[in-house]
This record gives C-alpha cells, sequence and structure tokens, in this order.
C-alpha cells in the first residue's frame, strides 16, 4: 500500500499537518517517533497557545492533537525514522525495521536537547543530569541544583524547581542573559534563584549520581584573579562546598558541590538522519518557499527548518501550510 | 492490567523474592510522560503475561524504595532478575523499543 503522505515527527508541526492532511481525505501516516508529541511534552503550562486563557499543559495539548488527528483517520506508529530513498517514487521510508511507501512526505522532527558535551554528563542523564525540571525537579527536594543557560527556558527551569530544591543556581556562559524581560524579573524576584555568571562546566563528577561539576569561571572582575585559593573558596559562595583546582591568567577553575545539572542552553535540529536533504550553516533544514526542501515532493514544517521564531504556534502554522502544500502538489501529479 | 502495585513495604518479597523476572514502572501523579509510557506498560503486561511479572511503583509514596534504586527521572522501567536489576530504562519510549530491551534480558 502506498501512503499519500508520511509524515515524519508528531509535535505541533507534524500533527497538525497530519490533521489537515486527513481531512483532505488524504491516506496519512505518522510516523511519530519513540518520543511523540515533542518539545511540549517536557513543560507544564503552555500559557500563549491561542484558544486556552487559563493556559494549557503541554502534554495535554499534544495528547488532544494526537487525538484529533487519529478522530479524522491518521495512522501512527511510534517509532523512529531510520532512512529514506527520495530519489525514487513512490518514496520508500523505514521506521524501526518496516518500510513504508508514500507518495509525498512532509519532514516536521523538531529539534532536541542540546547538551553541553562535557566528559561525564552523558552517562549521568536521569541520574542527576536533566533537560526536564517539570518531570525530574521532585527527586531534588531540598537539594542544590545547578540550570545551566541564560534563556527563557533555562529560568522556566529554574522557577519550576524552586518548588522543590533548597537553592537553584543559573549558569551562565556570560553576564548577559537572552531571556525576555519578564521571565528575568520573575527568576531574579525569586528568593531561592542565584545566578553565577561567566562559567561553564567542564566536566560532570560522580559515581552513580552527580555529585560535583568542574567549572571554569573567567571573572569580569580580573582583581579576583589575583587572589590565593583559600580567599577564591571564601568568597565562591558555601552552599558549593568549593574546592579551587586551578587557575591561568584569565581564569579560575574549581570543582563545585551539586546533586543536580538542569541543562537548557536551546536545541539542535532533528537532521542528522536524513541524508540527501539540504541543511544550512547550521543545520537546519534548507527551506524553499516556506515549506519546500531540495527534493521534489519532500515538503519541510516546524523546528527543523526554523530557527528564528521556535513557537508551538508557528511550527503548527508551518505544519498547516506544508499539509495544504503537499494536497496541492499530489493533484498536480495526476 | 498490571499485576501488581509494589510499595516500599511489598518490595522485597513480590519484586526481589519473585521467581519470575519482574519489571517495575517507577512513575508519579505528576509525571507527564508517565501518562504515556502507563498504557504501555499495561500492553505489555498482557504480551509478557507468565513471563515477567509487571507493576507500578509510586515514587511520591515509596520514596525510600525510588531511592535506593537511585531513581531521580521517571517514567523509568527497572527489570529486575532473582533480586537484581539487569536493565534499567529511563523516559519514554516505544513500545517496540521496550519489547527489545525486555527480549534481551528474559
Ligand atoms: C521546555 C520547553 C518549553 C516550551 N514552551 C513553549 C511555550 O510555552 N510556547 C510555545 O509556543 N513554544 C514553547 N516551546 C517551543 C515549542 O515546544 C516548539 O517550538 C515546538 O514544539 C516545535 O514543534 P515541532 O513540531 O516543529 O517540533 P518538536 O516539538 O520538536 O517535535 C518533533 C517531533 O519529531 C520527532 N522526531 C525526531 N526525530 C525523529 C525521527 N528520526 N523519527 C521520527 N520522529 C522523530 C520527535 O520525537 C518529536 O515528536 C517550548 C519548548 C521547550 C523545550
Amino acid at each position: 500500500m502506498t501512503y499519500d503522505v508520511i509524515i515524519i515527527g508528531s509535535g505541533p508541526a507534524g500533527l497538525t499537518a497530519s490533521i489537515y492532511t486527513t481531512r483532505a481525505d488524504l491516506k496519512t501516516l505518522v510516523i511519530a517517533g519513540g518520543k511523540w508529541g515533542g518539545q511540549l511534552m517536557l513543560t507544564t503550562l503552555v500559557e500563549n497557545f491561542p484558544g486556552f486563557p487559563e493556559g494549557i499543559q503541554g502534554p495535554e495539548l499534544m495528547m488532544n492533537m494526537r487525538k484529533q488527528a487519529e478522530k479524522f483517520g491518521a495512522e501512527f506508529v511510534d517509532e523512529d525514522f531510520v532512512e529514506a530513498d527520495f530519489s525514487k517514487k513512490p518514496f520508500r521510508v523505514k521506521a524501526s525495521d518496516k518500510t513504508y511507501e508514500a507518495k509525498s512526505v512532509i519532514i516536521a522532527t523538531g529539534a532536541d536537547t542540546r547538551w553541553l558535551g562535557a566528559p561525564g554528563e552523558a552517562e549521568k542523564i536521569g541520574r542527576g543530569v536533566s533537560s526536564c525540571a517539570p518531570c525530574d525537579a521532585a527527586f531534588f527536594r531540598d537539594k542544590n541544583v545547578i540550570v545551566v543557560g541564560g534563556g527563557d527556558s533555562a529560568m522556566e527551569e529554574a522557577l519550576v524547581l524552586t518548588k522543590f530544591a533548597k537553592n537553584v543556581t543559573i549558569m551562565h556562559r556570560s553576564d548577559a542573559l537572552k531571556a525576555s524581560e519578564i521571565m528575568q524579573k520573575r527568576a531574579k524576584d525569586n528568593p531561592k534563584i542565584n545566578f553565577f555568571y561567566n562559567a561553564v562546566i567542564e566536566q560532570v563528577n560522580g559515581d552513580q549520581k552527580v555529585e560535583s561539576i568542574r567549572v571554569k569561571v573567567n571573572p569580569s572582575d580580573k582583581s579576583l584573579l589575583s587572589k590565593t585559593a583559600e580567599e577564591i573558596e571564601k568568597i565562591t559562595p558555601a552552599i558549593f562546598s568549593p574546592k579551587f583546582v586551578s587557575k591561568d591568567k584569565d581564569s579560575i577553575t574549581l570543582d563545585l558541590k551539586v546533586d543536580g545539572v538542569f541543562v537548557a542552553i536551546g536545541h539542535m535540529p532533528n537532521t542528522k538522519v536524513f541524508k540527501d536533504i539540504e541543511l544550512d550553516e547550521h543545520g537546519f533544514i534548507k527551506v524553499h518557499d516556506h515549506y519546500l526542501t531540495n527534493k521534489d515532493g519532500v515538503f519541510v514544517a516546524g523546528d527543523v527548518h526554523d530557527s528564528h521564531y521556535k513557537q508551538a504556534i508557528t511550527a503548527a502554522g508551518y505544519g498547516c501550510a506544508a499539509a495544504l502544500e503537499v494536497q496541492h502538489w499530489l493533484e498536480n501529479q495526476e | 492490567m498490571a499485576d501488581a502495585s509494589f510499595t516500599d513495604q511489598n518490595f522485597k518479597t513480590e519484586v526481589l523474592g519473585s521467581q519470575t523476572p519482574v519489571l517495575v514502572d517507577f512513575w508519579a501523579e505528576w509525571c507527564m510522560p508517565c501518562r504515556i509510557v502507563g498504557p504501555i506498560v499495561e500492553e505489555l503486561a498482557n504480551e509478557y503475561k507468565g513471563k515477567l511479572k509487571v507493576g507500578k511503583l509510586n515514587v511520591d509514596e515509596n520514596g525510600k524504595t525510588a531511592q535506593s534504586y537511585g531513581v531521580m527521572s521517571i517514567p523509568s522501567l527497572l527489570i529486575f532478575k532473582n533480586g537484581q536489576v539487569v536493565k534499567t530504562m529511563i523516559g519514554a519510549q516505544s513500545k517496540d523499543s521496550f519489547k527489545r530491551e525486555i527480549d534481551s534480558v528474559l
């Protein structure tokens, strides 16, 4: 059997597209991914998606979108896309170990957490390293945690953590936050949140779980660089039981005791799996006319190409546009 | 239906002392991704009937057990065989990928 369209990804972009394609009577398969639902599954209240004046829980919004798509007949496989041959039609698209055929494809694989890449980090995901405060915050009751990042999502993660943790420290590589005024203010007004600027995590230490981090600090106050190890340990907040490691002419390296590291430094588009689809210099899918890729019959929607707006409503909008274009394109094929 | 609800009190007899391997779904009311995994675990319980005992453990009510197995992120699915952890699966995954992991240790 050949599907009219296969949609790869099940965030707001993919699910919106599937609602439109099924309503246009196109036989639709959504390859939803092992972690279906996308980024909004990792958050709590979404306050800016129109139609929900009281806000709506991210996962609830996604479950509703999926129900809506299923109601109109979209089929789902909750597996990851592995590879496709876009050179011949119908396209052959492989998910897990099954291959499906389709006349057209919409790529809507969105973006995933950008991790720090520091040694010790990957092994401790789920053991003190996290990218989802709403999921994991409760395990850090009365603990001392770090949130890495300076944007809205870092502020958001920190605020969620204050409900459980004893101390929440937002660590940022510079001293200029990118977060919006309103989110900065919320974080700064919270008595449990402190800021640690000009610091980068170099290593995550711990045996079974996170016990400490090694950070490299480039202080804006250069006079700190002439202080002794003891003095540096003394002026570093005592909650970290700081241990001086080393210093050079413009930085100080310290070990800080922490129980958790929440990473919120942005997202990476999920494009590695697409072999002959053209990408831009930052790894996003290169988009032509808002919805086209370099391959005829392969369309794109959402955060996988959009490095600029990165919102649920824009992703949904791109999904809608791609679906309407697919419909139009299929009509012209016949 | 999942076979059991595990608690700090019954963990030793129900899980550690079980003759058949046991899959424990660590979850909590507030955990959204757990709501995705919950129904999958129910299906797994049916499909592996007789081969695998399947049950849930609420981490809010049974913090001691969760802590002693280092659970710091949920959903976490742990498989126990003869009282030992033989598999740890952290985070939401598809049913097929859970099945692959389960089959690798059964
Ligand atoms: C913590 C957090 C809070 C946010 N809060 C808000 C907010 O309040 N308001 C707002 O408007 N936006 C918010 N956003 C941004 C918003 O979530 C994204 O802009 C939106 O989800 C993008 O939608 P998408 O469909 O393009 O991609 P995604 O949501 O990233 O979904 C992509 C989907 O593709 C799947 N996928 C990836 N690779 C594969 C593969 N190989 N095979 C199959 N499937 C695959 C993934 O599993 C996922 O289901 C937030 C993001 C985060 C992380």
